[in-house]
């Protein structure tokens, strides 16, 4: 097993030996080959290559979204090898998730819609989670959208709650896929410089895919990958 | 995990009211399924009610009717010679003979003629406990006196309005000139869409006795002395007449009547069927609602699963949407209905109306429609995989 970070003691996702295929019989195809990867806390880590190289696949492994069929799959200390629906469920309820498309529901106001993330987290009065959810916002540069629907928004004000959403459940790890691609450029540096600092003042430690090279410079780590396998394994940028 | 139970986002709330355009069709749905089920039992459960309207107004114990007879529109005669041997046992206090018939009436105005039911007694006998009956009877002790129903179709004449207005109405019946001596209120039903009430001497005379005397009838009346029990006596005097009667208790005799239009007609069927319809189109519509719904909305269905939301939440949703649905589609059901009862009321003088088992039947039966027009669109979120998203 390569492990990334030696030195820290309890990493958010251990991965090891994890192969992954889809399709049944003949048509069966293996996408994923032989991965090892951890992401530490407070960690950014870019992950890119080449379209269908298998990245997305490794991100709903990591998510709790598709079922792992080979290899360990280690988050915020469950296994996901088999792990049964209530496992799933469990993972995903601590991990933030954002998409290319923000995926808001269009019925809900960017507040609500940033609720249905703060909902998730026990213990909190209505009041605090919708105070939450307000406060995020604001974070986020949306003080006086709270009250509008995403249709009243532009691309990159959705993308912004969409980020508030996934960071109100208070997960440990946030994954992002290409959330920057159904944006224009100096939107989607915004967006991602803003996703890094409400990351490191969260405590919450990221991986991202993407294909923009000019948004690699954010990240601690990059990993790059290839025909389902890992190939420079670290390459640490000096900030 | 208390998840479920605490305060959150209204979801179904937003999601019905957000759409307004889709809420409109869903809740006209519903309405219009509410409406046709309220139209249909409403008038199924007026014209049961209606076809015994006269039966329950007899002053009896136990009636007598012919073996042969089915229904208050089959009434065959019987010798009265029965009532008389009924009239010999102790427990037994008074009888009275009554004669009944669909009889042909001619318009007074057009001459157009119509089948009314005539019911003949003797006008010395308290047979009905009817409003006005026993002051206006008197005059029935004239021959070819009757009293009119002012709830008959119009299509028997202006008669209510002639007679108001000063003048002597008369009109045949089966060829005999009758004159109306005064009007009561019976109310229309399937048998008959009007009533006429006269002596068993006039009734006579229209079929035709020239002295105006029968051997036969067709009700026999029967009083018991206090304290009597109607059912044992009605079971002795079956036994001991010979068959050619039924004996029966009133409340028999209600039912008697009211079982001929359920079972021996299609009328019940036909009123459920379409009851049943309206069901299944409002469900149709809410199925379509909702299952439309999920599809629109299976990316943000399969993001809320990807955030840790469960199917059950998100079943609950729709649930929830469906339940909404429900409520807000009766509201507008419930008046419609009561304004189509208002409405067929004043139009037929059927005695319709919204009744509390009628209004809470109805909101089962959207309830129903909509759980279930629910649980099958519901199918359609398992297509919502969080791992598709991407
Ligand atoms: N549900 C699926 N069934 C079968 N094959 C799939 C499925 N999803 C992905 N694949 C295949 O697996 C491979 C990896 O797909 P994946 O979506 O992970 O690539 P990706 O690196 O995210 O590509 P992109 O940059 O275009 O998003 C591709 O060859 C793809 O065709
Ligand atoms: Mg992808």
């Amino acid at each position: 097993m390569t492990t990334l970070h030696p030195t820290s003691p309890h990493p958010l996702v251990s991965i090891a030996g994890l192969n992954h295929w889809f399709g049944r019989g003949d048509q069966r195809r293996q996408v994923l080959y032989q991965l090892h990867l951890t992401l530490n806390p407070g960690e950014m880590v870019l992950l890119s290559g080449p379209s269908g190289c298998g990245k997305t696949t490794l991100l709903t492994l990591i998510g709790a979204l598709r079922t792992v069929q080979n290899g360990s799959v280690e988050v915020l200390g469950e296994q996901l090898l088999k792990a049964r629906k209530s496992v799933q469920q469990r993972v995903r309820r601590q991990m933030g998730i954002i998409f290319q498309q923000h995926n808001l529901l269009r019925c809900l106001t960017a507040a609500q819609n940033v609720q249905m993330g703060a909902d998730l987290v026990p213990g909190l009065s209505f009041g605090q989670r919708r105070q939450r959810s307000i406060d995020l916002l604001a974070e986020m540069g949306l003080k006086d959208h709270h009250g509008k629907l995403p249709s009243a928004l532009s691309g990159g004000q959705c993308q912004r709650v969409a980020i508030a959403r996934a960071l109100a459940a208070n997960p440990r790890v946030l994954l992002a896929d290409e959330p920057t691609a159904a944006l224009d450029r100096r939107t989607g540096r915004e967006v991602v410089e803003l996703l890094k600092r409400m990351a490191t003042h969260h405590h919450c430690a990221v991986l991202m895919v993407t294909h923009d090279p000019r948004i690699l410079d954010v990240a601690d780590r990059l990993l790059q990958m290839e025909d389902g396998r890992l190939t420079t394994a670290q390459a640490a940028l000096q900030a | 995990m208390k998840f479920g139970l605490r305060r959150q986002i209204p979801l179904a709330w937003c999601l019905l009211t957000r759409q307004p355009g889709r809420l409109a069709v869903a809740l006209a749905g519903i309405c219009f399924a509410g409406m046709l089920m309220f139209l249909q039992l409403g008038f199924r459960d007026a014209l049961f009610d209606a076809s015994i309207a006269i039966h329950r107004l007899f002053n009896a114990d136990v009636v007598l009717i012919s073996s042969t007879s089915s229904s208050s529109i089959s009434m065959e005669p019987f010798p009265k010679r029965r009532l008389f041997q009924a009239a010999s046992w102790p427990e037994v206090e008074s009888i009275s003979p009554v004669r009944w018939g669909l009889l042909v009436w001619k318009n007074p105005e057009t001459g157009s003629p119509r089948g009314i039911l005539a019911v003949g007694f003797d006008p010395d006998d308290d047979i009905l406990s009817l409003e006005g009956l026993a002051e206006q009877k008197k005059g029935l002790q004239l021959d070819q006196r009757v009293l009119y129903d002012r709830l008959s179709r119009p299509e028997f004449g202006p008669v209510e309005d002639w007679l108001k207005s000063g003048r002597t109405v008369t009109a045949e019946v089966r060829n005999v000139r009758v004159q109306v001596d005064g009007l009561v209120e019976l109310g229309v039903s399937f048998g008959a869409d009007g009533n006429l009430l006269t002596s068993n001497r006039t009734f006579n005379r229209l079929l035709g006795s020239a002295d105006g005397s029968s051997t036969s009838i067709e009700l026999g009346l029967i009083r018991l002395v206090p304290g009597a029990d109607p059912k044992t006596v009605a079971t002795v005097l079956k036994n001991a007449l010979p068959n050619d009667v039924q004996v029966l208790t009133k409340s028999e005799f209600l039912a008697f009547e009211q079982d001929y239009w359920r079972s021996s007609t299609s009328i019940g069927f036909i009123f459920n069927l379409g009851a049943a319809m309206g069901l299944v189109v409002g469900a149709v519509v809410v199925y379509q609602i909702l299952f439309s719904d999920v599809v629109d909305h299976l990316p943000e269905y399969a993001t809320l699963k990807a955030m840790g939301y469960s199917s059950m939440n998100l079943v609950t949703v729709i649930l929830q949407e469906s339940l909404l649905l429900a409520g807000f589609g009766y509201i507008p059901a419930f008046f419609a209905g009561k304004g189509i009862y208002g409405l067929t009321r004043s139009a037929t003088n059927l005695p319709i109306g919204m009744s509390s088992r009628m209004a809470v039947f109805v909101f089962a039966m959207i309830f129903t429609m909509c759980v279930i027009s629910g649980l099958l669109a519901m199918g359609k979120l398992r297509d919502a995989d969080p791992a598709e998203i991407f």
